[in-house]
């Protein structure tokens, strides 16, 4: 029987359940590692030999290597264990959390200091909401909007 | 008997951590968050609390998906703080109380809550920070400790209503323990916050203020929310609030709200701050010991 998952219609949003923690398990065992500061200079020194110790997939790998936190969640991470890359990387919680909206730093910082972001069509998919799959990437830092 | 003074909730975000080690607390951005302490800090000493059961969440320093339990209960003699990889400063280890956290075990599984029992437990920043801004600048904690931690990393999670009984039978195993003592209950986290996805920086003041009335007025109401209720509403990791909740239930008399502070932001969050007084028939939290 299929996992019931009443929360698929939050925006922008990916709840780490059952599914999310099997197929990430290796890839957040490997954050997990950089909680020692021996295996955060180990990792420093040859990111990619120190991510081949590990059974992750080559997609994970490159998500980490990308520091594409996005797609390392798609693929099963968890926030507060990539949070571990992101303080190795000696960037705070808000840069990485502001690197998922596709908007600079200032852009995430502003939002957060005027409020956060707002409530208002980011309840439910299919609303308008500026957390909604078409409203993405959200500021300068995404690129040119497809 | 033991006495149940009260409760503080406050948000934990570990950048708080940072802010103390560094001496930001007058600094402009952080200033309307640490200016709410005072007056929480003010209440704890005037009641003067010998324990602290702490309602927490662990974000992987003691517990990973290896093993996860929905509710771990303390019965160590230390329990110590550690390098979580973020560079948050680690702190004094502090003092447990393991024949009360043993009297606390043996009600709550009475009670039907199979609780995971913890000889040793590291605790991370969801308890020490609460704690360094109760009582900043300590190198020996005043208080014993008894940590509880909910699993809110991996989903399913433990619902807010069964947070809350949990909490209901913690304040009933702290008033059957048969030792002249004063207990503060802390619970951490909240309150509305999204680390991750497009989502992120999702912030719902007005969810929030009404949580934080309706937590020393009508908590039964906030219990009949779900987890995907806070997570729509509060963001993913606004779900902290059912460490609010528990601490709330802990509370078996008349409770009242001493003080209270609100703030956005903290990093990603809307900070909180809530200081209630419990009230008890027999013996009234400010009766001299």
């Amino acid at each position: 029987m299929a996992l019931d998952k009443p929360y698929l219609d939050i925006p922008g949003t990916t709840i780490f359940d059952a599914d999310q923690a099997r197929r990430g398990y290796h890839l957040n065992q490997f954050c997990m590692s950089l909680m020692k500061a021996e295996n955060r200079a180990r990792f420093k020194a040859n990111e990619r030999a120190y991510l081949d110790e590990w059974p992750m997939t080559e997609d994970q790998k490159q998500a980490v290597l990308a520091r594409d936190l996005n797609r390392c969640i798609a693929l099963g991470g968890n926030i507060y264990f990539l949070a571990k890359i992101g303080a190795t990387d000696g960037r705070s919680f808000q840069q990485m959390a502001g690197s998922m909206t596709g908007m600079t730093e200032q852009e995430y910082r502003d939002m957060m200091l005027a409020g956060g972001r707002s409530v208002e069509g980011n309840r439910h998919v299919g609303e308008d909401g500026d957390a909604q799959a078409h409203r993405q990437p959200q500021g300068r830092a995404g690129g040119q909007r497809a | 008997m033991a006495t149940i003074l009260g409760a503080v909730t406050t948000s934990h975000v570990p950048a708080i951590g940072g802010a103390i080690a560094r001496k930001l607390q007058q600094d402009p951005y952080w200033k309307p968050f640490f200016d709410g302490y005072p007056a929480a800090r003010e209440w704890v000493a005037s009641v003067r609390p010998d324990i602290v059961v702490a309602f927490y969440n662990d974000h992987g320093l003691q517990f990973f998906l290896d093993k996860m339990p929905t509710f771990a209960v303390g019965a160590a003699p230390e329990y110590r703080h550690a390098d979580e990889g973020w560079g948050i400063p680690t702190v004094p280890a502090f003092r447990g109380d393991p024949e009360f956290s043993w009297h606390v075990i043996e009600q709550l599984v009475a009670d039907e809550f199979d609780v995971t029992t913890c000889q040793e437990m590291l605790v991370d920043h969801a308890f020490t920070v609460p704690m360094s801004l109760l009582w900043p600048d300590t190198v020996d904690w005043p208080v014993r400790v008894l940590p509880i931690a909910i699993n809110t990393v991996q989903y399913p999670f433990p619902s807010p209503r069964r947070c809350y009984r949990l909490g209901q039978a913690v304040g009933r195993a702290i008033e059957a323990w048969d030792r002249d003592a004063r207990v503060l209950v802390l619970g951490t986290g909240g309150l509305s916050h999204q680390l991750d996805g497009e989502r992120a920086g999702y912030i719902n003041k007005r969810f929030d203020l009404m949580c934080m009335e309706e937590l020393v007025r009508d908590p039964e109401a906030l219990a009949r929310f779900s987890t995907v209720d806070l997570v729509r509403e509060a963001g993913v990791q606004g779900v902290e609030l059912v460490m609010w909740l528990a601490a709330r239930g802990a509370l078996t008399g008349a409770v009242s709200k001493v003080h209270s502070n609100y703030h956005i932001p903290i990093s990603n969050t809307a900070a909180g701050l809530l200081v209630l007084e419990n009230r008890t028939k027999a013996a009234p939290a400010r009766a001299a010991a």
